[in-house]
């Protein structure tokens, strides 16, 4: 019983940790096939990570320990997240602790460490990108916790895993007016917590549009690597967990071995199917003007403000 | 909905790939298994070499699909891209940009200026060919050169 929860742990992480560049793989390979070009394969940005662990590790003249720590608490916290996350399984040894807003504040322990070691590089387009990402979070972290916590009103708790339970047993939950603005909520606010477009552009070269990628232009060789596993573990988990709350069914609720199993395959497709669509979306997508990204995740804050009030009205408690 | 049409019609773009280059040759090359970050360096070009670049990176020639990616810092960049003759004020930034990346490092001079200065041998503003300010690794000759021989400098580089 206890030895199959440890074990699914253990999968959601090493899952998570070994598929994110995978999944970002599969991503730039989509848009390829799209743009009429070949791509270059699903596992290149395991040899890009392979290539950047060989190479010289190089510390600024001028950096303190914000900048070192930063690419360690950034997998870090992702990887405690991956485990707390019901992704696989709802009954492991940590699915009491799987609470929403330590989640959130996990992510957000990740987002503050990169926006300080942009500040700590000292260069112009450092401090520009470390101030563009806090807007963005300090937007995004409030429709993360809001739209979760719509999810959480009808199971009267904000333990992830008992919201994913209760989404398994009640489906109704999930196509209730409240769980589907919940959803498109959350849906945008993945997108600009992990820096996709239409907020931030992954595969910009002018820094002055960037966001996330200007806080890491320092960075080199193995805390690159480190800077970059993260950021595609934090888009693997998200929309892991996009995929738990919206559509919960074939996650464990049971310690069996075979359920587990077939949960973890499950798990795969859905991130998979996921990240192609968004991929695909991202091909017909333009990155939103700076000033106009409010708008965006203020429109999203609302739908999740509505989320609660229609839980609160229409589930007639 | 006019754009998917335009997708589902046009297909693929790139072409075949040409046979594989033999293994990289310098043990740089080897180590990095498959995967360059390229980092542009236009060191006093006239800019006909930065088209052919862009069309090396296209959906045409497709660098991308052999291991090759342009990025935004020299610190990302294992290979810098040299194009032009080295002016006056671009040699320092040069040596800079080189120095910043971290080892190990190539560097490519593309095109005849970067070689030797081409038509503007001799000008007042250029201090050299690209030899002359830092260490040059591979060389690709053409005034400007085509997109395929640089997809095939790149091609030695990751080996694929």
């Amino acid at each position: 019983m206890k030895a199959i929860g440890t074990a699914a742990v253990t999968a959601q992480v090493v899952l998570v940790v070994a598929g994110a560049p995978l999944l970002a793989g599969t991503m730039r390979q989509v848009r390829a096939r799209m743009e009429g070009r070949a791509g270059p394969g699903v596992v290149q940005p395991w040899r890009d990570l392979r290539k950047l662990l060989r190479k010289e590790a190089i510390t600024p003249i001028g950096t303190g320990p914000a900048f070192r720590v930063a690419p360690l608490l950034l997998v870090a916290t992702t990887a405690v997240v991956a485990a707390l996350v019901p992704l696989a399984s709802t009954v492991t040894p940590v699915s009491g602790s799987a609470d929403l807003i330590l989640v959130v504040a996990l992510l957000a322990l990740g987002t503050v460490a990169l926006a300080l070691a942009g500040l700590d590089t000292g260069t112009a387009f450092g401090g520009m990108g470390a101030s563009r990402e806090m807007t963005v979070a300090a937007l995004v972290e409030p429709t993360i916790l809001l739209a979760v916590f719509a999810l959480s009103i009808p199971t009267g708790s904000t333990n992830l895993s008992a919201i994913v339970s209760g989404g398994i047993h009640d489906p109704v939950r999930l196509a209730s007016p409240a769980g589907l603005l919940a959803t498109a909520a959350l849906a945008v606010a993945v997108l600009a917590e992990t820096g996709r477009l239409p907020v931030d552009n992954p595969s910009t070269h002018l820094e002055l549009t960037m966001v996330h990628e200007a806080m890491v232009l320092e960075y080199a060789g193995p805390d690159l690597a480190l800077v970059e596993l993260g950021a595609q573990m934090r888009l693997a988990v998200l929309l892991g967990l996009l995929a738990s709350l919206s559509a919960p069914w074939g996650i464990a609720t049971t310690a069996s071995p075979a359920a587990l199993a077939l949960a973890l395959v499950l798990l795969t497709a859905k991130v998979a199917l996921l990240g192609s669509a968004l991929a695909a979306a991202e091909v017909f997508w333009a990155k939103l003007r700076l000033f106009r990204v409010p708008e965006l995740l203020a429109g999203s804050f609302l739908l999740a403000l509505l989320a609660v009030t229609a839980s609160y009205f229409l589930t007639g408690e | 909905m006019s754009l998917l049409r335009k997708i589902r019609e046009t297909g693929r773009v790139a072409e075949d790939a040409p046979p594989r280059p033999a293994p990289a040759a310098s043990a740089a090359a080897r180590r990095l298994g498959g995967s360059v970050q390229v980092r542009c360096v236009d060191a006093g070009s006239c800019n006909g070499c930065e088209i052919e670049i862009a069309a090396a990176f296209g959906p045409v020639y497709d660098a991308e699909r052999y291991g090759a990616r342009l990025v935004a810092s020299p610190r990302h960049a294992d290979l810098a891209l040299v194009t032009g003759p080295v002016t006056r004020n671009m040699a320092e930034p040069l040596r800079r940009t080189v120095a910043a990346m971290p080892r190990p490092r190539l560097v490519v001079a593309v095109g005849d200026c970067a070689l030797n200065c081409g038509e503007f041998a001799g000008g007042y503003g250029v201090e050299g060919a690209v030899a002359d300010v830092v260490p040059v690794d591979l060389k690709v000759e053409g005034c400007p050169p085509r997109p395929d021989r640089i997809v095939a400098a790149l091609r030695a580089v990751t080996g694929r």
